[in-house]
């Protein structure tokens, strides 16, 4: 049996953290039981970041990869714009102010320009091809 | 074009063709003609050019300056001026000498006074008589080097002896010329050398040098030319070399026989010994007076620099012979240097003080041993070109050459060019030197006569004739009589070369040099027996002494003989001089008629080779011929005066006609004047004895060798131990070889084995050293460094290949390591770092 204390986040499945991760203070409560703050924010943007990964892990379709990048990218705009938001803080709490929404505008940018560059990539490489399966693109491989 | 620069053109050409041809053989050689048979004809059209140059020079000269007969009771007064050094004497002198031909060519040069070369029959006038300066050209063609008070220059010094000497050498070269091309066409075609015994007991077989011969031949030619036109003694000096390699190439010219090689080496190196002297009269002179020219040269801004003559027998003391200023502030230089520290605060004023006291210095004598050294050094030189005493060795091996380069290189030529040096050096040599000169002549001619008179081989009896005959021009030099031995050379050129072309006819036709297997060729061999005998008579001075004719030989010698007798006359010491001349004059009698009637005359002694003597071929004859009639006229003078004798007068020296007092060296004697000796009482003596030596010779050789009354055999076994001497040659060169030869050879084993032992054993170890340290460390390197180096290469080679596999290409994988390696660093953290986590 696992003390509260100890294991104190605990997943929906009734499965404990990792001993580790009750050491991080953002675990520290339970996210169930606590009322919408930055912390359920975060696990959407992880949920959003893990997903890209494996979108671009599992994903043969440069297209679905690109896909896969978007979701990264935007996990992390999620996590800017919850650590800049007022109004998910205690009053007085210190945030990152509108420097958040402006690093997600830019990711945003990034991302379209990111999103141009290699869908021309893509377009190219499939002309090239005739495929957009990224394991036939080892022409450069050692 | 005027004289003066009409000589100096036709000679210059005349010296430069045969070099011309000696560059086209050295370039075009083997290819001349089949076999190089055309390098004959090349060398031959160049020397006959030389000839043909120097006879329009000859004529010129003789048409500007008319050769007169000498008057001797003029000349008889003015030497005696001379001999006093007084200057004012001198010039009264000058003032009633005004009949003899002197006058003629200082008219004549009279009217080139303005032109641009020097010539001296001008401005001499005020001379005056037969003291003055004989009439010459000079200049230089091009200089060399000029710096400070040193100049060397090729240049030109042309008088009557200059032109007559090309004359004699271009006339003596094209009949040699002419004769080698027949003498030498075995070297037309591959020959096998029955003389060079190789080690597997054959003969040398090699190709024929036939152009080769031509081109040292023409080298030589060049190069005795050069000495003759050469205006200074430096060039002098330079084509005196140069005849000495010419010589060392045609004495070694069938260089496979180690006697020829051998021959060509003792000649090189034995002259090499008289050069030495040679170079430190050179220094004497050219250390005290800066200058090495014979005549005075006028720079291009009308100063004039004195030459050698003019600086030892100045006009200014009468053409008397003194110290040139340069040799006595040069001995007295203690003096000089005291003059003009005394005088350190106004320099000029000390260097006039010296410039007045030079006269005193004079009259006490300095300067006079450094005169005596430069002419007795400059003699040196001649001692070894002349073949004279003691340096007289190389000479009979000589004739290990060719013969036709033994007629014209060792006795007509080549050696008479040391003669022909000591004679235009003439004004430099104080009586003293003279001396010298005069007794190492009388010990030449009397040794070199001696040994012909045994030697059996033909060429070897003609080589001690030559070296005799050149003590002989060498004594009559020393004795005061310049015209005398000037001649003889003339004279004796003619008559030698003359004499080893008839031997190397007999040669071609016996295939042997020894006497002993020739006689009674006389039939087979008609031009050449007679030709010979012409030869034979020339030289030992043939004619009727009262009716004053005779061979070429009979006047050059008479004069010679007239001279000894009046020095003899003059110094009762010195007697032994004239008793050499007369004694060399019945031996060479003697020996020569040897020669003859061993091998004309009487019976055959060897049938095998009397078979087969044969005349030698038309191209062989004609040169005999040509050369026999100028044996026998030479020495003729024209019922006009005109006569080499004459000639050769014209050159002589300011001032050395008269007679000279002489003890510096020596207790006091006196050089007589040389036309003193052409007085009647003497004239007749001499001629008479002249006469009597020369038959007593010839009937004493007939006596052995043809009539038979006293058998050679036993006058040999009479005087055994004389006899053995003299076929020993004296045994001059076993002395030399015990004296000089071991000792050097000895010295330099000794050296040698020092280089080798010591110093190569030394250095030798040293480069082993080296060698192992260098080894240490290229073992090092290749090691430690390469292997350091070398491995880090590898290495990175080998992290580059290993890394290169991770390098998929998979575009998911990469993504999977990202988000992995990500994780994996937290989870690091995590663990490592848990503290500041759990903050």
């Amino acid at each position: 049996m696992m003390d509260f204390a100890v294991a104190p986040f605990m997943l929906p499945s009734g499965l404990p953290m990792p001993g580790c991760l009750a050491t991080v203070p953002l675990f520290a409560a339970n996210p169930f039981t606590e009322p919408v703050g930055v912390i359920h924010y975060l696990i959407v943007g992880a949920v959003l970041f893990t997903a890209g990964i494996a979108c671009m892990t599992l994903k043969r379709n440069a297209l679905g990869i690109l896909m896969g990048i978007e979701l990264v990218l935007n996990g992390a705009n999620i996590n800017f714009v919850a650590f800049s938001s007022s109004y998910l803080r205690a009053e007085g709490a210190p945030t990152l102010g509108l420097d958040g929404q402006v690093v997600a505008l830019f990711v945003i940018l990034l991302a379209a320009a990111e999103a141009a560059v290699a869908l021309a990539i893509t377009l190219n490489f499939y002309n090239n091809h005739a495929t957009v399966d990224v394991d036939r693109a080892d022409d450069l491989k050692g | 074009m005027d004289i003066e620069s009409l000589l100096p053109t036709l000679l210059g050409l005349a010296w430069l063709l045969p070099l011309a041809s000696f560059v086209v053989i050295l370039f075009a050689g083997p290819r001349l003609g089949s076999h190089g048979k055309g390098a004959a004809g090349v060398a031959t059209a160049a020397i006959v050019g030389s000839f043909v140059l120097s006879l329009f020079a000859f004529i010129s000269w003789v048409a500007q300056h008319p050769v007169r007969a000498v008057e001797h009771g003029e000349h008889a007064e003015h030497g005696a001026a001379h001999a006093s050094a007084d200057p004012a004497h001198a010039s009264a002198d000058a003032a009633h000498g005004s009949t003899d031909h002197a006058d003629a060519s200082h008219a004549s040069g009279a009217d080139h006074a303005a032109g641009h070369g020097t010539t001296h029959a001008a401005g001499h006038g005020e001379a005056g008589g037969h003291g003055g300066l004989p009439a010459s050209y000079s200049g230089d063609w091009y200089t060399l080097y000029e710096g400070g008070r040193l100049k060397l220059s090729i240049g030109w010094y042309v008088d009557a002896l200059t032109v007559l000497m090309f004359v004699m050498i271009t006339f003596i070269a094209t009949c040699i010329h002419v004769y080698a091309s027949g003498y030498m066409h075995d070297e037309l075609h591959d020959i096998t050398d029955h003389e060079v015994h190789l080690a597997d007991g054959g003969h040398l077989h090699r190709p024929g040098r036939f152009h080769r011969f031509f081109q040292a031949l023409s080298l030589f030619c060049f190069s005795m030319l050069g000495i003759v036109i050469a205006g200074n003694l430096a060039m002098v000096f330079i084509f005196w070399e140069l005849v000495g390699i010419c010589s060392w190439f045609l004495i070694g010219f069938y260089y496979e026989r180690k006697s020829a090689s051998n021959a060509a080496n003792k000649a090189f190196i034995v002259n090499r010994i008289g050069d030495f002297g040679m170079l430190i009269g050179l220094m004497a002179l050219w250390g005290a007076l800066g200058t090495l020219h014979f005549a005075d040269a006028t720079g291009p801004d009308g100063h004039v620099r004195p030459g050698l003559f003019t600086l030892v027998r100045p006009p200014v003391a009468g053409h008397a012979q003194w110290v040139p200023d340069g040799m006595v502030k040069f001995a007295a230089a203690e003096k000089v240097e005291r003059v003009l520290l005394s005088h350190a605060d106004d320099p000029r004023a000390g260097v006039e003080q010296v410039e007045a006291k030079v006269e005193d210095w004079r009259d006490e004598g300095y300067g006079r041993w450094l005169l005596l050294v430069a002419g007795l050094g400059i003699f040196c030189g001649c001692i070894g070109k002349s073949a004279q005493f003691p340096l007289f060795v190389w000479l009979p091996d000589a004739m290990e050459g060719p013969t036709p380069v033994s007629a014209l290189v060792h006795s007509a030529t080549m050696v008479a060019a040391g003669v022909y040096l000591t004679g235009r050096f003439y004004p430099v040599l104080t009586p003293d030197a003279l001396l010298v000169i005069a007794y190492v002549g009388a010990m030449t001619l009397f040794i070199a006569a001696t040994i012909a008179l045994v030697a059996n081989d033909i060429k070897r009896v003609l080589a001690y004739s030559t070296v005799s005959q050149l003590g002989y021009m060498m004594l009559a030099l020393g004795v005061g009589g310049w015209l005398a031995g000037l001649f003889h050379l003339v004279t004796h050129a003619f008559f030698k070369s003359l004499l080893f072309l008839c031997s190397g006819s007999v040669i071609h036709a016996c295939h042997t040099n020894d006497m002993r297997k020739m006689g009674g060729l006389a039939k087979a061999m008609p031009w050449t027996s007679g030709t010979m005998l012409v030869g034979c008579l020339a030289i030992i001075g043939a004619g009727v002494p009262f009716l004053d004719i005779g061979l070429s030989g009979y006047y050059s010698k008479d004069s010679i003989l007239a001279q000894a007798l009046l020095f003899a006359r003059e110094n009762p010491s010195h007697s032994i001089l004239f008793y050499a001349v007369a004694g060399g004059a019945m031996l060479t009698a003697f020996y020569m008629f040897r020669l003859w009637f061993m091998t004309f005359a009487g019976r055959p002694r060897d049938h095998h080779v009397h078979e087969h003597a044969h005349e030698s071929p038309p191209v062989m004859v004609y040169p005999l011929v040509a050369l026999s009639i100028l044996a026998v006229i030479a020495g003729w003078t024209l019922p006009g005066g005109f006569g080499i004798a004459n000639m050769i007068e014209q050159a002589r020296p300011a001032g050395t006609g008269g007679l000279e007092l002489g003890g510096l060296l020596f207790s006091a004697f006196t050089v007589p004047a040389e036309h003193s000796s052409h007085a009647h009482d003497i004239h007749v003596t001499a001629s008479l004895t002249a006469f009597a030596t020369a038959a007593t010779g010839v009937l004493l050789a007939a006596a052995m060798y043809v009539w038979g009354i006293i058998p050679p055999a036993m006058v040999a076994s009479a005087v055994k131990p004389l006899y053995t001497f003299l076929a020993n040659r004296w045994y001059f060169d076993e002395i030399y070889r015990f004296l000089f030869v071991l000792p050097v050879l000895g010295i330099s084993r000794l050296v040698s084995g020092t280089d080798k032992g010591i110093i190569d054993r030394f250095i030798e170890g040293v480069a082993w050293g080296a060698k192992q340290v260098a080894g240490f460390d290229a073992w090092i390197d290749r090691t430690l460094i390469d292997g350091l180096v070398n491995s880090t290469a590898s290495a990175t080679y080998g992290a580059g290949i290993e890394l290169k596999k991770l390098q998929t290409g998979q575009l998911r994988q990469y993504v999977m390591f990202i988000a992995l390696g990500t994780v994996a660093i937290f989870v690091l953290a995590g663990l490592l770092f848990r503290s500041s986590f759990a903050g």
